[in-house]
């Protein structure tokens, strides 16, 4: 979990206005606590971003998750600078993002990140293998190197058999797997992925989650993760960063969202999920009381409620929730079936 | 040639300002606002006629006009003392005229110390037919090397080959600067902002406004032609490649950027090579406009078949005009199918299998080793050298066969049908022409002005009115208000004509694939064949009137209204056709209540695209009766004490462009918005 | 089978002739003048021999009317064949053509019509060209009724009599006014004043070109329908329909000098040739025979209509010529 290691990404107080005198908006306390409409018929500026702070730690998984419009595009586009932000500060292992130059700039995109586009953006004139190559050929690598290593990665998304195709002659979710692949060619410390999947079908869009989550275990890069998708954002993230108008509602693992919803925004929007495949034990435990008989079954605090549900009803006692030896509460048929029923009725 | 009507079309539909969402009152009515403001004008045309109307005299001039004369003289005597002209013109003309005769010497003229060009037919055939192989397909290039064969039959190789050249060196100029023009302007809105209404302009006027100052400047010979069509032929590769560039895919350049990309890698690995077949496209638009310029350019003795065309109308000789206007509707046929072959090269190279790739290097080796041959014996041996021609004939082969037929149609129909068409010229004048003509050349001038300002507002929108009156102002400046309004009269009744059978034809087409293909090739050849070789029948047959003018300008604009019609009737979406035929539509509802309500957009764009033709036609008509603005422009051309008031008739011209352009293009604007809403 | 030239040699030349064009680009650096950058002056070929070299190129305007391309068919053939020059002919209007002197594109218009305007700017006052004398043939320029009219209407003839008339020739383009048409904007006419002045009841339309007037007279005399307009001769059109001149009041000197009082017939003109300043001082031998060349308004007419009617090229029109009048072309050929 982060904080025990130092951030590949950390993001201070970042902005980004579209619009005229855009740098005016978030140094002006006036403006910048401005909703949407206000800020547009006062300024015509549009606020995409608006004071956003969190760090990634290395390896994780880290969803942003929102509506259109809510801004989680552009923020993924201001960590690579494919957005200029308007304020703020942005920290890449150690360095100062903002503060790099164009030359410095376009050196971190050939060598440590990379972006999986929603529309892939591959290039129609090329074939397969050419597109995976593409990073590669603009660092200066020679053909027959690049050629290699676009194969390996070709072979790594599953691609074989299809290097010489042209894009348009893929499905979208082959084509999907060349942005994939073109992605993984510089070997990035960090990939960015701008709702990679929203334009395919849903069974090839598990497919590809699933791809995700085998890649994420085989290289373990960093993924920053954009989604308008809530169960997609559960199932892949690591953290969970909603937003909405701009704003970071709240940040947390998938069971913080689902158990401690921050507002009623991310109560409505959490609503519809099977919570019992989400909350694990410690989230519906409550004290022992006094009648409770204290020697039922032992479980630990991060048991999904779905995996306890068969232990519980089956014990005629609360079984309890234990750490390190310390008893941290109790759960029973009540809290269970409380989880369980909410679902029922939700759907 | 199928798409030449894009080379004026592609032009971006004018920034629609949206209509503001309360519409002003007339919005509601405009209709009976319009009938309303006619009425008004026509009362006051009775009450004031003939007051006011700002006549000048045919033969007189205006101290512009007289001012412009001076200018001219100044200009001639300082051709080798200004360093205008010293440094920048006498440049461009010395490149650009080494480069034109290079390309002739080795085609078309003799040099190089040869009595023949370099390559003589045999070898330009090859050449031809090889590259038309390689670049296109086996079918194109059988077609460009039996057309070229054909030159020689028809006696025309000589001037096929010159015209040819010229094309060929103006093309390559008008892409040397249009291609990087057009890039930059699809990578900066500002200069495509700055860009756009020059390229309208230079549309818009008509050629032989400029081909007189051109020579003013280059001289007499392959710069000024050059030049001339680069004008002409420039604008749709500039529009073309801008729009290309702008249609590649934001995610395919924002993912080049995001892998680390400089701006250069982005425009060469992938903007251009992205937006290649849109830029061939392109080049396509501007080989056809440069043929048709190169024909028109030779009123300044540019060599080719354009001669031939005028030299025979000198002696009223149809048929020898006919035969060298079937030489350069073959070529554009060719340069037309050849580029159109070149840009689907890249979908067929995919489709090629693997043997066949492999086996390709081979073929081509063997194709340019034959080509070689040929050439070496073209530049060797007299015979494949010069094309040969039958003793006694004057025009080879089939030339003169080619010549009586067209002679013997055309003395048939101006033999038989010249009662017919008398007839029809007198009612058409009386009834349509004069009356429209009365109105605008007998009412006092601002009356005039007034109704066209309120008409753009109601028609289109503020921007529109504004434009209009600007435009009428440089009118009245020009001296030529009552010429002006003698021609926006012919214009404005050759464009309902035009818009008639464009409607009338399009939608046969657009429903009918049997009708189209009949038709469209017919279209296309209308669309290149130069308008000199039907100017005689036609006076033939309608006598030298402003009705015959009219009716060659329907001529020349009709094929591009037609096609854009029917391909806005082909375009309403097949679902909506079937919803409304479950719902028990008739053919004649089918047409009037969906296929020309859906394509209104085409309309309008038929309609702008019909009067841009019909306005380049204007100094046609000046050549065979039609008077006006037209006249004074061939009067400039031709007599020097006219040469400032042809000079203010072409910006005349250029205004009534300008006026009726944005008019249109804002009324389509306002359709458009009240489509999205 | 013929072998042309040799390959070597061209080969040398072609790439000297790169050169050339490169070297010129960038001399051009220094300030590129007209007339001296082109190889288009008549002035002696340096270091040549013979009389190719003596002649030298000769550049001559082709005004757009059959008769002029008569005149340089067989001007072009002989300076050919005769004197060995390098003929380049420009097909240009006259206005253009008299532009040429200037910037020694053109070095001479064999068949000039009047044109005092233009004599005196270019010879006058820019002094870059000079008169070469006179072509031996008059010019007539006036008011022509198709054929049949004149014999249906004798007196149609006259001027006077012309309102008489007035109505037959109305049609959509004249309102109630008699038609009458002026032909190709070149040509400076006096037909609108001179309508007004002589009180007739006639509206000038314009054709706009000398093919639509001819047309028109050509259509009306087939149709026998009424026709009236500005004309001349010498001209090939009249060997095929014979328009009648129409008597206007006398020319006298000066009757036209105020076009705004005009009351009389064209001038007659004599046709003369203008040369270049160039030209004229080049010694070139082909100078001393175009100032020679003279000749008649039949001969001319002969080699029109072997142009115009029998569709020869131009060039074997004049040899044609050339052949048939050894004597006339020997004339022009001796001191």
């Amino acid at each position: 979990m982060p904080g025990d290691l130092s951030p590949v990404i950390s993001v201070r107080d970042l902005w980004k206005v579209f619009g005229p005198k855009a740098e005016a908006v978030p140094k002006s306390e006036e403006l910048s606590a401005l909703g949407r409409r206000e800020l547009m018929d006062r300024t015509g500026c549009t606020a995409a971003v608006r004071d956003v702070s969190f760090d990634i730690a290395p390896g994780e998984v880290f969803v942003v998750m929102g509506l259109s419009g809510s801004g989680k595009s552009t923020l993924v586009r201001c960590l690579n600078r494919l957005i200029e932000p308007t304020s703020g500060t942005l920290t890449f292992e150690g360095e100062d993002l903002l503060a790099a130059d164009a030359a410095r700039l376009r050196e971190l995109r050939r060598l440590k990140f990379s972006m999986v586009f929603q529309h892939f953006g591959l290039l129609p004139h090329r074939r397969v293998v050419e597109n995976v190559a593409y990073g590669l050929e603009i660092r200066g690598m020679g053909k027959t190197e690049r050629t290699k290593k676009a194969m390996e990665v070709i072979e790594l998304v599953g691609l074989l058999g299809y290097e010489k195709s042209y894009p348009d002659q893929l499905s979208g979710g082959m084509q999907q797997r060349v942005g994939l692949a073109r992605a993984l060619a510089g070997d990035p410390d960090v990939l960015f992925f701008d709702e990679p999947f929203s334009a395919l079908d849903p069974l090839i869009r598990r497919d590809m989650q699933n791809e995700v989550i085998r890649l994420h275990h085989e290289v373990g890069k960093t993924m920053v993760f954009i989604t308008h998708d809530l169960s997609e954002a559960l199932k892949l993230g690591d953290r969970i960063l909603i937003m909405r108008d701009g704003k970071m509602i709240q940040t947390g693992t998938g069971d913080e969202l689902v158990g401690a919803p921050a507002d009623d925004y991310v109560r409505d929007f959490v609503s519809d999920v099977n919570r019992s495949h989400v909350l694990t034990l410690r989230w519906i435990m409550r004290p022992p009381r006094p009648d409770d008989p204290l020697d039922g079954p032992v479980l630990s605090r991060d048991v999904l409620v779905h995996e306890a549900t068969r232990v519980v009803l089956d014990s005629d006692k609360p079984i309890r929730v234990m750490e390190n030896g310390e008893l941290l509460g109790v759960v029973g048929n009540e809290e269970i079936l409380g989880v369980i029923a909410a679902v029922t009725e939700g759907s | 040639m199928a798409v030449l009507e894009a080379a004026k079309t592609t032009r971006p539909p004018a920034a629609p300002p949206a209509a503001p969402a309360t519409g002003p009152v007339w919005a509601a009515h405009r209709g009976a606002v319009v009938a309303g403001v006619v009425a008004v004008w026509v009362v006051l045309w009775a009450l004031l006629r003939n007051r006011f109307t700002l006549t000048l005299d045919t033969a007189s001039t205006t101290d512009l006009h007289l001012r412009i004369n001076d200018i001219r003289d100044s200009i001639d005597a300082g051709r080798n003392s200004n360093p205008l002209f010293l440094y920048v013109f006498n440049e461009i003309r010395l490149v650009i005229d080494a480069l034109t005769n290079t390309i002739s010497g080795l085609i078309a003229q003799p040099a190089f110390g040869r009595p023949v060009p370099l390559l003589g037919w045999l070898g330009v055939v090859a050449v031809v037919m090889f590259v038309a192989w390689a670049l296109g397909n086996g079918r194109v290039s059988l077609l460009a090397g039996a057309v070229f064969v054909f030159f020689g039959l028809q006696g025309l190789w000589t001037q096929a080959m010159d015209t040819l050249a010229l094309t060929l060196a103006a093309v390559l100029v008008s892409l040397l600067i249009g291609i990087p023009l057009g890039v930059w302007a699809g990578l900066s809105d500002r200069v495509n902002r700055v860009l756009t209404p020059v390229l309208d302009f230079m549309q818009t006027m008509p050629t032989f406004v400029y081909l007189a100052p051109l020579t003013l400047f280059f001289l007499i010979g392959p710069a000024s032609a050059v030049i001339a069509t680069l004008i002409y032929a420039a604008p749709p590769a500039i529009r073309i490649t801008a729009h290309g560039i702008r249609s590649v895919a934001p995610a395919t350049v924002e993912a080049s950027v995001a892998l680390g990309s400089t701006p250069r890698q982005t425009l060469f690995g992938v903007l251009i090579p992205v937006a290649r077949r849109t830029i061939v496209l392109g080049i396509n638009q501007t080989i056809m406009a440069a043929l048709s310029m190169v024909t028109i350019a030779a009123l300044i003795d540019a060599p080719g078949l354009g001669q031939n065309v005028l030299k025979a109308l000198q002696t009223l000789d149809v048929g020898t005009a006919f035969n060298a206007g079937l030489s350069i509707v073959l070529m554009a046929i060719v340069l037309d199918r050849v580029t159109t072959a070149m840009s689907e090269r890249v979908e067929v190279a995919r489709l090629m299998t693997p043997q066949a790739i492999a086996r390709r290097p081979y073929l081509l080796g063997a194709g340019a080793f034959t080509t070689l041959v040929c050439v070496y014996l073209s530049y060797t041996f007299a015979n494949y050298a010069v094309f040969p021609k039958p003793e006694g004939s004057s025009l080879g082969y089939v030339g003169d066969d080619v010549a009586r037929v067209a002679d013997s149609v055309t003395t048939w129909t101006q033999s038989n049908l010249t009662f017919l068409t008398q007839s029809w010229k007198d009612v058409s004048t009386a009834w349509i022409l004069d009356p429209v003509e009365h109105l605008l050349v007998e009412s006092p001038w601002f009356v005039v002005f007034a109704v066209a300002v309120v008409l753009s507002m109601v028609i289109g929108n503020v921007r529109a009115a504004v434009t209009t009156a600007v435009c009428l102002a440089v009118v009245i400046g020009t001296g030529l208000w009552s010429d002006t309004m003698t021609t926006l009269a012919a214009v404005l009744v050759a464009t309902v004509l035009t818009v008639l059978i464009g409607v009338l034809v399009g939608v046969w087409m657009g429903r009918s694939r049997g009708a189209d293909r009949a038709i469209r090739p017919v279209l296309d050849a209308a669309q290149v064949l130069p308008s000199f070789v039907y100017l005689i029948p036609f006076v033939a047959l309608f006598g030298a009137t402003r009705f015959t003018a009219i009716v060659a300008a329907v001529v020349y604009s009709a094929p591009i209204a037609i096609k854009l019609v029917a391909d806005g009737i082909r375009n309403v979406s097949a679902t909506t056709v079937e919803a409304a035929l479950s719902a028990g539509t008739s053919t004649l509802q089918m047409i009037r209540k969906v296929q020309l309500p859906m394509a209104r957009e085409a309309l309008v764009l038929a309609t702008n695209q019909g009067l841009i033709y019909v306005l380049s036609m204007v100094v046609v008509g000046g050549l065979i009766g039609a008077g006006a603005l037209g006249y004074d422009v061939v009067a400039g051309f031709r007599q020097s004490t006219y040469f400032g008031k042809g000079l203010a008739a072409g910006l005349a011209i250029v205004m009534l462009g300008v006026m009726l352009d944005r008019v249109t293009q804002a009324a389509s604007g306002r359709t458009g918005g009240a489509k999205k809403r | 089978m013929t072998r042309i030239g040799s390959p070597r040699g061209a080969r040398r030349t072609a790439r000297v002739a790169l050169v050339a064009t490169f070297a010129l680009a960038l001399a051009a650096c220094g300030g590129a003048k007209v007339g001296e950058d082109t190889t288009s002056s008549a002035a002696p070929a340096p270091g040549g021999s013979g009389t190719a070299a003596a002649c030298g190129t000769v550049n001559i305007a082709i005004n757009p009317w059959v008769g002029y391309e008569a005149d340089a068919a067989v001007v072009a053939e002989l300076l050919q064949s005769k004197l060995g020059c390098t003929v380049v002919k420009k097909n240009l209007d006259e206005q253009v053509s008299w532009q040429g002197f200037g910037t020694g594109e053109v070095d001479v218009i064999l068949e000039n019509w009047g044109h005092e305007d233009l004599k005196k700017k270019y010879i006058e006052e820019q002094k870059v060209a000079v008169e070469v004398g006179p072509t031996g043939r008059e010019g007539k320029i006036g008011w022509f009724v198709v054929p049949w009219m004149a014999e249906k209407y004798p007196d149609i003839t006259d001027s006077a009599n012309l309102n008489k008339y007035a109505d037959l020739f109305k049609t959509s383009e004249s309102g109630d006014k008699g038609q009458f048409l002026d032909g190709d904007p070149g040509f400076v006419t006096i037909d609108g004043p001179l309508i007004k002045n002589l009180g007739l009841n006639f509206k000038v339309i314009y054709a706009g070109s000398e093919a639509a007037l001819i047309t028109s007279f050509r259509q009306a005399e087939k149709d026998k329908k009424p026709a009236i307009g500005y004309f001349y001769s010498p001209q090939w059109f009249l060997s095929e329909v014979p328009l009648v001149n129409v008597k206007l009041p006398p020319y006298t000197p000066g009757c036209d000098a105020d076009p705004k009082t005009v009351k009389c017939d064209y001038p007659v003109y004599n046709l003369d040739k203008i040369a270049s300043a160039k030209f004229a001082t080049s010694g070139s031998p082909g100078y001393d025979f175009v100032k020679k060349f003279q000749w008649t308004n039949d001969d001319q007419n002969v080699v029109a209509k072997y142009i115009a009617v029998d569709k020869m090229s131009p060039e074997d029109a004049a040899k044609k010529w050339i052949a048939d009048n050894q004597a006339k072309v020997d004339a022009w050929f001796t001191s």
